[in-house]
């Protein structure tokens, strides 16, 4: 915080009328004592003194200098007092000098400072304010109700969130060893930089807890990679959100649900991480519905669709593992997918029985004459997973008899055949044999409560080059 | 008052964008905000004549300092009473 040095301090600037009429005055002032002039925007001037550019502002932000000119009396490097505008008697009153400015009129408004200039307040905020928060503040009348007022600014999902004060953002912050001017990523649709702040504003509004912060922030990175193409993602008239397949011991700590109604409501970790990337998405990248989101019928998930997989029970190893994360550390997969479909099968007793009906109704999303253009997860429950166990299947086995189960014959794809436009051009007719999904496109989850006989597939968006492919990414604390 | 953190991207100002002018006064609540430079008032006191006799109603309302924007809860009460505004500026 700049000093300022005893005697009389004036801040000025030359676009003030108010400045140019007192600007021979300080030619007299600094004649009787000690003066220290000021100049917020022209170094030249005032031409009567030699002034001191306050080029960055910083003297007038610390001292709060709202008008120009002001004139300050400084003892023993304590401001005593001060007077803002022209007022003849106060100027004279505070510099001792009887007949100061006699030739001048008795009074002249002073015109607004720089450092209070709206345009430049959050430029100045985020050089200057001690508590490190960069952001615009905006400010809720009293009488005004703060969650009515944040859904008329359109911040929100269309549910109430929570106000983003500068004290639960510090304390969201805390949640991170980062600093909150880190960058974390660009947001599309409207490319901007997301700040960890920013991120963190957003995480307040969903609800989160501060140690769910470092969650969000890794699946937004995931999101905001070209792999995943989070535009794309918004922009399709496919149903399909961003889905968070979260690992590690992580999720145990933060108290993430992997049981029973892993994938629905009620759990605040799950909904909230995946509600604070998406109002993210929508607040700093610009992304919402009816605008670039142009979605025929979304899905609920678009709030927030973030589970985590039961570790312990799994008889495949953490997802997040098989795509190359150490074991035991944490980690988010994102993944580009539409609502849950229930697959049932009480009947099954044998692990080649299931797969052979998890085939059958795999087969038919998002379209049973659509192959290897779709990824999807597969989400198996308990009870399911025990036929696997028990039988000694790991991921790859699993991954291995479903695929030549879902195998289909091309000349049963093609448009037209079986009545059905739909379906693979005609040149694909004897390419004999087609996979469902795409080598890497099927990714197997764990999780669910430890009753029921179903298992649950998420089937995606296209995928590769034209549409997204998931992304995994290493939480960093 | 609450004060929050702007959640976006802050690409577009906090305020919104004005409204179209009405063609007539009729049915409109006008709010004269003085801003505290010296003989506003006397210049408001003349627009509200003319404000009535056009056939418009008027609330008299008064900045604290012309140095800073609106207090944001006076905006607020303008913003709850009246449906137009009209604001004192310069000398």
């Amino acid at each position: 915080m700049p000093v300022l040095p005893d005697g009389l301090v004036a801040v000025v600037k030359r676009e003030c009328a108010t400045c140019e009429l007192v600007a021979p005055l300080f030619a007299d002032l600094a004649a009787t004592g000690a003066l220290v002039v000021y100049t917020q925007d022209d170094p030249t001037f005032p031409a009567s003194v030699q002034a001191v550019h306050d080029a960055d502002l910083a003297v007038s932000w610390h001292h709060d200098i709202e008008t120009v000119p002001t004139l300050i009396r400084v003892v023993d490097g304590v401001e005593v007092e001060r007077t803002v505008g022209w007022h003849r008697a106060e100027w004279q009153r505070i510099t001792g000098i009887d007949d100061l400015g006699a030739d001048l009129p008795e009074m002249r408004p002073g015109c607004g400072s720089m450092s209070v200039d709206p345009d430049l307040e959050h430029v100045l905020r985020a050089r200057f304010a001690s508590d490190g928060l960069a952001a615009r503040r905006v400010e809720f009348a009293t009488a005004e109700d703060p969650f009515e007022a944040m859904f008329e600014r359109g911040w929100t999902d269309g549910l109430p969130v929570v106000p983003p004060t500068p004290e639960r953002v510090h304390q969201m912050l805390a949640g991170t060893s980062r600093a909150a001017t880190d960058v974390v990523c660009v947001v599309p649709p409207d490319l901007v930089e997301l700040s960890v702040e920013k991120v963190a504003i957003n995480a307040v509004m969903a609800g989160c807890r501060p140690e769910y912060l470092p969650w969000v922030i890794a699946a937004l990175e995931a999101l905001c990679t070209d792999e995943f193409n989070m535009h794309g993602v918004l922009a399709t008239t496919m149903p399909v959100g961003p889905v968070i397949v979260c690992n590690g011991p992580g999720t145990r700590a933060i108290g993430m649900n992997a049981g029973i109604n892993a994938l629905g409501q009620g759990n605040r970790a799950n909904s909230t991480i995946g509600r604070a990337v998406q109002l993210t998405v929508r607040n700093v990248g610009g992304g919402r519905p009816g605008e670039v989101d142009r979605a025929t019928h979304g899905n609920p998930g678009k709030l927030s669709f973030c589970f985590a997989e039961d570790e312990a029970g799994s008889p495949f190893g953490p997802l997040a593992q098989s795509r190359g994360v150490p074991d035991g550390r944490d980690a988010v997969t994102v993944f580009a997918g539409e609502g849950p479909r229930c697959m049932v099968d009480q009947l099954a007793r044998t692990p080649e029985e299931l797969a052979t009906s998890l085939a059958a109704m795999m087969v038919s999303q998002p379209h049973p004459k659509l192959v290897l253009g779709f990824d999807a997860i597969l989400v198996i429950s308990p009870d399911h997973g025990r036929l696997f166990r028990e039988a000694g299947w790991d991921r790859d086995r699993l991954l291995m008899e479903l695929s030549s189960r879902l195998e289909r014959d091309a000349a049963e794809l093609v448009r037209g055949h079986g009545g059905i436009a739909e379906g693979l051009p005609a040149g694909f007719a004897d390419a004999g044999p087609l996979a469902k999904y795409r080598s890497g496109g099927l990714l197997v989850t764990y999780a669910g409560g430890g009753a029921g006989l179903f298992s649950t597939l998420i089937s995606g968006w296209v995928n590769g080059g034209t549409g997204s492919d998931p992304v995994t990414v290493v939480v960093t604390y | 008052m609450t004060t929050v953190l702007d959640p976006t991207s802050e690409v577009r100002p906090a305020e919104r964008a004005l409204l179209q002018r009405p063609r007539s006064l009729d049915g409109h609540v006008v709010a004269l905000l003085d801003i505290s430079k010296p003989r506003g008032d006397v210049f408001l006191n003349r627009v509200e004549e003319r404000i009535v006799a056009a056939g418009g109603a008027v609330k008299r309302y008064r900045k604290p300092t012309f140095t800073k924007p609106a207090p944001v809860d006076l905006r607020h009460e303008i913003a709850t009473q009246c449906t137009l505004v009209i604001e004192a500026l310069a000398d």
